[in-house]
């Protein structure tokens, strides 16, 4: 597949926002049960959930860029029934919406307990709000990731690992970001997030790499002669019948030749897992915020490489039929 | 974006537009196809294959459907045009002038040359089919040098049946599909019948045919070959010749076909001292001399043992043994000199040559004879055969050929050609169902009648021609030339260099005009024909050829007119330019008089009418040659008085008759006053409208009994008479021995007392004019070294691209963008050379670099591409940078117009020494990969030229083109 | 149901384009408007066809078969590009199972695109719509044509008819017929789209002929004096033995 830059972007981006919201929201959830210290509403949840804000914004931006005809996007949410693509339309505006007030409600303290629990745990509003949110969260994963998984002859795609693998990356780079979050504003939620960040990541890693060798032992359903119908070992297509450009020899081949290729894929590696996991040890060791900053900027921009290759990869049945492309 | 989008099943936009539907005929190529044109609000909506035509059946093709981008191209050219002074000729700098302008430029320049020396005047025409026109043109002026494209296209296929059968594939017959079980098409990748092949060819294989395909190349129609039989390019002589030896060993000919309908059974002179050695021998002189075939031979009678004259009742000749007449002259039986010819030509020895295994050739044979003998047709149709013989059935044998360039475009194409026509004719398939038939006006006399002039004499100042500027010589003394056997004619056609000439050697009038070799001229004109280019040989150096200059600076050929519809690379080269209308603004007609499209079953002719005014000043090239020709007062365009005889070509068609009087013009259906009568009679005021009413075609269906056996048929040939079709109803045998060569063999041999050729050519002639086929090498072939070049390259027509003048098209633009040499798999790689790579293929005239296709489908020691997809860069309304011009090439580039001189001042044309057909497919080359440092584009790059006045605003400026019937003039919709 | 399809046959296609290009005709003034071409006369043409010829060798030199291969949508019976689209603007007609695109509503997500595993869909590069072939909605029931005429232009373009065109439901169709008199095939069943457009394989003739076939009684060469006796000076097995 061609790798579309609004694609990878919107992917990461609201990514990096759904991890960062299910951070705040754990964190959120911990100091509930008082494993964690409470965090000052205003400034960490409420600008926290700016913060989610601004890329979840980002990365609807982004999807603006893939579509034809963004001025009717709206007509999108109209086929939930059936496509994934749909659900996601749906799901990702409402996890914004309730993710700003999530953030509303925290940063103007509009937080009314709502109940307790054993008298102890004290459900406030924000609570309920960023449970319901957190669901969202992960329906929003699942939905992006089955856009990917459900297209069952985009064999490198349709496996539950993509919607694993969109989970805890996302989620990786959220924590990361969290725990740059917490460094900046001086919470004492530093080396909690950066313990996640580093578990998560190394999940994804495990999942990742996981996919990866699944996908290098693909048994390819398709081939040249269930393509035309021929049986015969030896088919070569010698035109795929124009030599001029058009949609389908530019949207589904990478271009990329075989070494850059390669480089992608060690490069997201890299800057994905160990990079990320080094800087934050080194930054719990110095405590310097840059260096988690920079570990999450790294881990984020080896996303982008994760994302490129995951398109990239993606080999479609249709390009059987333009070899010559 | 103002278009709104629709869904595709809501209502057209059509309810509130001017919807209007006509009737033409699609010139998208020479197939000549019926057309109906819907327009929206005055622009081309739809063309669709009109379902009540004949030929096409409402079918079209992809060049037919694209015609909307052809109409709207921005390579057309609308203004007359004269080369800016100073500019350089190629510069493609012009000043739009009027049409006034043009036509006083024309008629001082023209009258001058008139009055002088009207050889002076070279009217070259090219891929047109209106050579009844520009023909009669140039006879009416009165210069010789008149050449049309049939001399460098197919000439051999043409000449080479003609003087066999009386009839040709090409557009003068073919193979009746319908009844055939059998089908062997060779070398055939389009041609012109496109539309009615396809369909002939779908329909044969669903009735459960054998089609068989003897191609180098397995690409279209051979794709869907039962057969693919792979040749060596230039070996098929070799072939059928080993064809016909094993049929006749076999015992597998039609031998009473042979008896009754062909020369094979008339006794030969076989004596060696007698200056008739090699002739038939005559029993009496005949009481008229005309161009038929005299029925004064002789047989061998089987049962008397004795000599008798032909076709005497109750008589049956040996085909087979040698004898001696009374006055003791030994004679052969024309087959039995076949025989001895073949006898040596085994399938063995063909295998050697073409590649084709022996056991091929030996199926192959009996397949044929087999499927010719045991499955014959018979139809309960009476007919009566010239010698009075009445028959109650028509049979025939359902094996049939098709064969085009790939035996035509070879140096040895016509003995090649002759060789097929034998072994169509031994099959017994010749005009008979199932086999081969023809298309009124054929068949011809052996050779036909129409002569040129026979010497200089015959060209006089403010005189027509004393001859046609084409036609068929019948023996040496038809030449034409002067006293020293010397050329008269510019591209020294109907000399001894290429005595049978019969389409003239276009492609070698511009080097020989620039070399004055015979002599140099003033003006050419040249009609639609890009000789800067594609149908050029060597067309680098012709281009230089054509702005070189003598040691006083002038123009080595003086000045050059160029009418033509686009801006081709041959525009770029006119001193004037004259801008035609397209095939959709202009009447045109498909006559009779040249090649109408006849069915099997009877002549159908056609026209054009317009469904389009001219695009700006663009006129209708054929008004422009009767507005010259009145001007010039030519006698054919004047009354006696001077006064114009015709108001433009609509009027010309209506009123024209070849001689007063003569009741034939241009077109054959409606004549006579009311429209009444059909092939001749008076004008008729009204033609045009009922050829409009009848989807513009007269159709004229023979009664079943003159359908078929029209050679010997002798009610077809009085019919055939009485229509004026032609002169004699004599029978028009199937010439398996060739007298009319024997006579050129003989005066080279210096045993005849007419025109002797020169010293130099005497033993060119004797070989190659030899009455029976043979096969050897090509003449280049014969002159390369071919250790060193020993790959063949050829071309082949692509089915989406009329040779240079689609790349203006939009639509198909996208399908053949470039082009790739294709070559072997293993051949390329064991050059080294990359699939997709850049390679170079170097001839022994010329080097290009190009890139490279792998194939499985084409012969090892072949190479091929489409033909004339490079352009040459800013021609055809097309960017600089286009990629016709960077990764498109053209193999002309490696082909020579003449063959290497093997004497100093010897320059012989790169053609068939007897027709001088073109050997566009003779040329050998080799391959290497190009350097990794090397530029990726092909070479040799032209510089880019600019579009001329009246073209550069055609050209969109925007990237996009969103064509929509109706809206263009609508602002917003295109841009 | 009804379901329209065209059934292709390899047999006697021979690629000559003309489908690819009456389409892109018919379709260009359309009632969707125009089909958009980039860069028409420079460097790097592009466009949007709905219909495309391709070319494959099958099989090595000289036993190499070439194939033509026309390819549109295949208006699939069970057509992944319909759930997938997020807006509607993919449909299935429930009246004849032809799969379009309401260009209207349309977003140009490409979703669909990827989810037809044909690559039988092409955005239009101009109205940043995707588009595909309709099967000619707009030709096959327009009551002011003849009935004869009210097929696809493709179908009516090709000269070798090497498209059919009918309800392949239909068990007395000729697109019917053909599929199951001709051995019809559908491209990639490995996906359960099962695609209502068909393919004709390439089928063969062969004349067999046998040895005895060759000489016939009245072979034309007896009348020749050839396949002659052995002279009368020359020897026989009666010259030369005794039993
Ligand atoms: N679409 C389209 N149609 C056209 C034209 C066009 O440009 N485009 N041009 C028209 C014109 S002017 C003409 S003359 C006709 C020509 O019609 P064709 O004769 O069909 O034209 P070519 O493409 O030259 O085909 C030559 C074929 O012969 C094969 N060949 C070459 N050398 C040999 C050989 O030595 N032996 C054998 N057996 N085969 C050989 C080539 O591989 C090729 O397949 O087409 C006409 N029709
Ligand atoms: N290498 C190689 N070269 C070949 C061949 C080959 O097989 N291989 N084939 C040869 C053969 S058979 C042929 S016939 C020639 C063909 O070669 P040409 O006769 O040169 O044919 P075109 O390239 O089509 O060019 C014809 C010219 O006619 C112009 N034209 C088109 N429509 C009109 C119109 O309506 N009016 C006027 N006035 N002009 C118009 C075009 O713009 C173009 O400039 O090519 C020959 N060249
Ligand atoms: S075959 Fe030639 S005449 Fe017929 S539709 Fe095609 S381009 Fe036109
Ligand atoms: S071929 Fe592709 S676009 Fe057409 S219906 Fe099937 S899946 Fe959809
Ligand atoms: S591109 Fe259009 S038709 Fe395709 S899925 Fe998106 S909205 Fe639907
Ligand atoms: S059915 Fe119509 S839209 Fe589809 S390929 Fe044929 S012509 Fe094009
Ligand atoms: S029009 Fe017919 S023969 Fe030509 S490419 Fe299309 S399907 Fe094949
Ligand atoms: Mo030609």
């Amino acid at each position: 597949m061609h790798p579309a830059f609004s694609v990878i972007f919107l992917t990461t981006l609201i990514g990096v926002g759904q991890g960062l919201f299910l951070a705040l929201y754990t964190g959120q959830l911990y100091s509930v049960v008082n494993v964690l210290p409470v965090q000052d509403s205003h400034s960490f949840y409420g600008l926290g959930s700016l913060l989610t804000l601004v890329f979840l914004l980002a990365g609807l931006v982004a999807s603006v860029f893939h579509l034809g005809r963004p001025e009717r996007a709206w007509r999108t949410a109209t086929r939930w029934r059936s496509s994934w693509l749909s659900r996601e339309v749906i799901v990702l505006p409402a996890f914004i919406a309730l993710t700003a007030l999530y953030g509303v409600i925290n940063y103007y303290d509009l937080n009314p307990v709502l109940f307790s629990l054993n008298g102890e745990i004290h459900v406030e509003l924000s609570l309920v709000v960023g449970g319901v949110n957190t669901v969202l969260a992960f329906a929003l994963f699942f939905c992006t990731a089955m856009i990917y998984a459900c297209v069952k002859f985009l064999q490198e795609w349709a496996t539950p690992l993509t919607v694993v693998n969109y989970t805890l990356l996302g989620s990786a780079s959220g924590f990361s970001l969290a725990t740059a979050f917490a460094a900046y504003t001086g919470s004492g939620l530093v080396a909690f997030y950066a313990a996640w960040a580093v578990i998560i990541t190394l999940a994804a890693f495990v999942t990742r790499i996981a996919s990866l060798l699944r996908n290098a032992n693909i048994k390819y359903k398709s081939s040249l002669r269930s393509a035309i119908g021929i049986r015969h070992s030896n088919i070569q297509q010698k035109s795929c019948g124009f030599m001029a450009g058009s949609f389908n020899t530019r949207e589904y081949f990478h271009g990329a030749t075989k070494r850059k290729f390669r480089s992608v894929k060690w490069t997201f590696l890299l800057l994905v897992f160990p990079l990320p996991v080094l800087l934050i040890g080194i930054g719990l060791g110095t405590s310097q915020a840059q260096v988690f900053a920079l570990a999450f900027a790294i881990q984020y921009l080896g996303l982008l490489a994760e994302r490129w290759f995951f398109f990239a990869q993606a080999r479609h049945p249709q390009n059987l039929y333009y070899q010559t492309a | 974006m103002s278009t709104p989008l629709h869904d595709p099943v809501s209502d057209s936009r059509d309810a509130n537009s001017r919807v209007e539907v006509k009737n033409t005929t699609c010139y998208m190529c020479a197939c000549r196809c019926g057309i109906r044109v819907t327009l929206r609000d005055g622009e081309v909506r739809y063309i669709e294959g009109n379902p009540e035509h004949p030929l096409n059946k409402g079918v079209i093709c992809a060049k037919g459907a694209s015609g909307i981008m052809k109409q709207y191209s921005p390579a057309r050219l609308t203004k007359p045009l004269l080369r800016k002074p100073g500019a350089e000729r190629g510069e493609n700098a012009f000043e739009e002038i009027s049409w006034e302008r043009a036509f006083d430029l024309l008629e001082q320049r023209l009258a001058h040359i008139r009055e002088t020396d009207p050889k002076r005047f070279a009217l070259i025409t090219g891929r047109d089919q209106m050579q009844a026109l520009t023909g009669l043109f140039a006879k009416q002026f009165g210069t010789p040098n008149y050449s049309a494209h049939g001399g460098f296209c197919s000439v051999n296929m043409a000449a080479g049946m003609i003087y066999t059968m009386g009839g040709s594939f090409w557009e003068f017959g073919g193979p009746d599909l319908d009844r055939s079980r059998l089908f062997v098409m060779i070398g055939t990748a389009e041609d012109h019948h496109s539309n009615p092949l396809k369909i002939a060819l779908s329909k044969f294989k669903r009735q459960g045919g054998k089609f068989i395909s003897i191609n180098p190349v397995r690409t279209g129609y051979s794709a869907i070959a039962d057969e693919w039989i792979p040749i060596k390019p230039g070996t098929d002589g070799a072939l059928f010749l080993a064809l016909i030896n094993e049929i006749i060993k076999q015992g597998l000919y039609d031998r009473d076909f042979l008896v009754k309908y062909s020369n094979a059974a008339e006794l030969v002179n076989m004596d060696q001292a007698s200056t008739e050695y090699g002739m038939f021998v005559r029993f009496e002189v005949p009481k008229e001399e005309g161009c038929f075939d005299a029925q004064n031979k002789l047989w061998w009678d089987r049962h008397l043992d004795r000599p008798i004259s032909m076709h005497t009742a109750g008589s049956d000749p040996y085909l087979l043994g040698e004898f001696t007449l009374d006055d003791g002259t030994p004679v052969k039986p024309a087959f039995q000199l076949l025989v001895e010819r073949v006898r040596n030509y085994t399938a063995e020895w063909a295998a050697e040559i073409t590649g084709i295994p022996a056991a091929t050739i030996q199926r192959l044979a009996n397949e044929m004879g087999i499927t010719a003998r045991d499955e014959k047709i018979e139809l309960p149709i009476a007919w009566t055969d010239t010698w009075g013989n009445e028959h109650d059935h028509v049979s025939g044998n359902p094996v049939a050929f098709h064969a085009m360039r790939g035996l035509a475009a070879h140096s040895n194409g016509f003995q090649t050609i002759r060789a097929l026509s034998i072994l169509m004719s031994i099959l017994g398939t010749i005009d008979r169902p199932g086999g081969f038939r023809h298309k009124a006006p054929f068949p011809r006399p052996i050779p036909p009648c129409a002569k040129t002039p026979t010497g200089p004499s015959d060209i006089r100042p403010n005189e027509p021609l004393n001859g046609m500027p084409l036609g068929w010589p019948a023996d040496p003394d038809d030449l034409f030339v002067d006293d020293n056997g010397e050329p008269v004619r510019l591209d020294k056609a109907f000399s001894w260099e290429y005595p049978l000439a019969v389409h003239g050697l276009m492609h070698n009038a511009i080097t020989n005009a620039w070399r004055g070799d015979p002599y140099s001229i003033d003006t050419m004109l040249i009609f639609m024909a890009n000789m800067a280019w594609n149908s050029s040989m060597n067309a680098a150096e012709i281009r230089r050829m054509l702005n070189d200059r003598d040691e006083n600076g002038e123009y080595k050929i003086p000045f050059i007119v160029v009418a033509d519809a686009f801006q081709s690379e041959m525009v770029a080269f006119a001193d004037l330019v004259l801008p035609d209308t397209t095939y959709l603004e202009r009447h045109d007609v498909m006559s009779m008089l040249d090649r109408p499209i006849s069915e099997f079953d009877g002549p159908v002719d056609s026209v054009r009418i317009p469904v389009l005014p001219p695009t700006g000043e663009c006129k209708p090239f054929q008004d422009v040659l009767i507005e010259l020709g009145t001007r010039l007062q030519l006698p054919a365009f004047v009354h006696d008085d001077g006064r114009r005889k015709f108001r433009d070509y609509p009027d010309f068609v209506i009123n024209f008759e070849t001689a007063p009087g003569s009741g034939i013009g241009f077109l054959a259906g409606w004549r006579g006053q009311g429209g009444e009568k059909f092939m001749k009679g008076e004008p008729n005021p009204k033609q045009w409208e009922m050829y409009e009413k009848n989807n513009c075609v007269f159709r004229y269906e023979l009664p079943k009994s003159y359908q078929y056996m029209r050679n010997w048929n002798q009610g077809y040939l009085e019919w055939a008479k009485r229509h004026s079709l032609t002169r004699y109803a004599e029978p028009i045998n199937v010439q398996i021995y060739s007298e009319v060569l024997q006579k050129f063999r003989l005066a080279a041999q210096g045993r005849s007392f007419g025109k002797q050729p020169p010293e130099r050519l005497r033993e060119r002639i004797a070989q190659h004019f030899d009455p029976l086929p043979f096969f050897s090498e090509t003449l280049e072939a014969q002159r390369t070294d071919l250790l060193k070049y020993p790959l063949n390259a050829i071309t082949q027509r692509p089915m989406a691209m009329y040779h240079s003048w689609d790349s203006q098209n939009a639509w198909l633009r996208q399908i053949h963008t470039y082009n790739y040499l294709y070559v072997n798999t293993r051949t390329a790689a064991a050059a080294g050379i990359e699939d997709g790579g850049w390679m170079w293929v170097e001839s022994m005239h010329g080097k290009v670099r190009c890139l490279c296709r792998y194939s499985e489908a084409v012969e090892p020691g072949t190479v091929w591409t489409w033909n004339a997809i490079g352009k040459a860069s800013g021609a055809w309304g097309l960017d600089g940078k286009a990629n016709e011009s960077r990764q498109g090439f053209l193999l002309n580039h490696l082909i020579s117009e003449e063959l290497p001189s093997e004497h100093e001042n010897e320059h012989l044309s790169n053609s068939d020494p007897i027709t001088g057909q073109a050997g566009w497919y003779d040329v050998r080359v080799r391959i290497y990969p190009a350097a990794a440092d090397e530029p990726k584009q092909t070479w040799p790059q032209f510089d880019a030229v600019a579009c001329v006045p009246g073209q550069c605003e055609q050209r969109p400026r925007s990237k996009w083109l969103k064509y929509i019937a109706g809206a263009m003039r609508k602002p917003g919709a295109r841009a | 149901m009804k379901q329209l399809a065209l059934v292709i046959d390899l047999n006697v296609c021979v690629g000559c384009h003309a489908c690819v290009t009456s389409c892109k005709e018919w379709n260009t003034s359309g009632p969707a408007g125009f089909l958009a071409d980039r860069n028409p006369y420079d460097a790097d043409p592009s466009g949007t066809f709905f219909n495309r010829v391709q070319t494959f060798e099958i099989g090595a030199y000289p036993k190499t078969e070439t194939v033509h291969f026309p390819k549109s949508c295949l208006h699939c019976e069970d057509p992944p590009c319909v759930p997938v689209c997020p807006t509607g603007a993919s449909y299935k007609r429930a009246q004849d199972g032809i799969v379009l695109v309401d260009y209207d509503k349309c977003i140009g997500c490409k979703y669909c695109s990827w989810a037809c595993p044909y690559g039988a869909r092409e955005l239009d590069q101009n109205q940043r719509v995707m588009k595909k072939c309709t099967l000619c909605v707009d030709r096959i029931y327009d009551e002011s044509l003849p009935q004869s005429e009210r097929k696809p232009a493709c179908v009516l373009a090709c000269p070798t008819t090497a498209r059919l065109f009918g309800d392949v439901n239909d068990p007395d169709s000729v697109v019917s017929v053909a599929i199951r008199e001709n051995g019809g095939y559908q491209l990639m069943p490995e996906w359960g789209t099962n695609p209502a457009n068909h393919y004709l394989p390439r089928r063969k003739t062969q004349i067999s002929i046998h040895e005895d076939e060759l000489i016939r009684v009245d072979n034309p060469l007896k009348k020749e004096r050839q396949l002659p006796m052995p002279g009368s000076e020359e020897q026989t097995l009666d010259d030369i033995t005794s039993w």
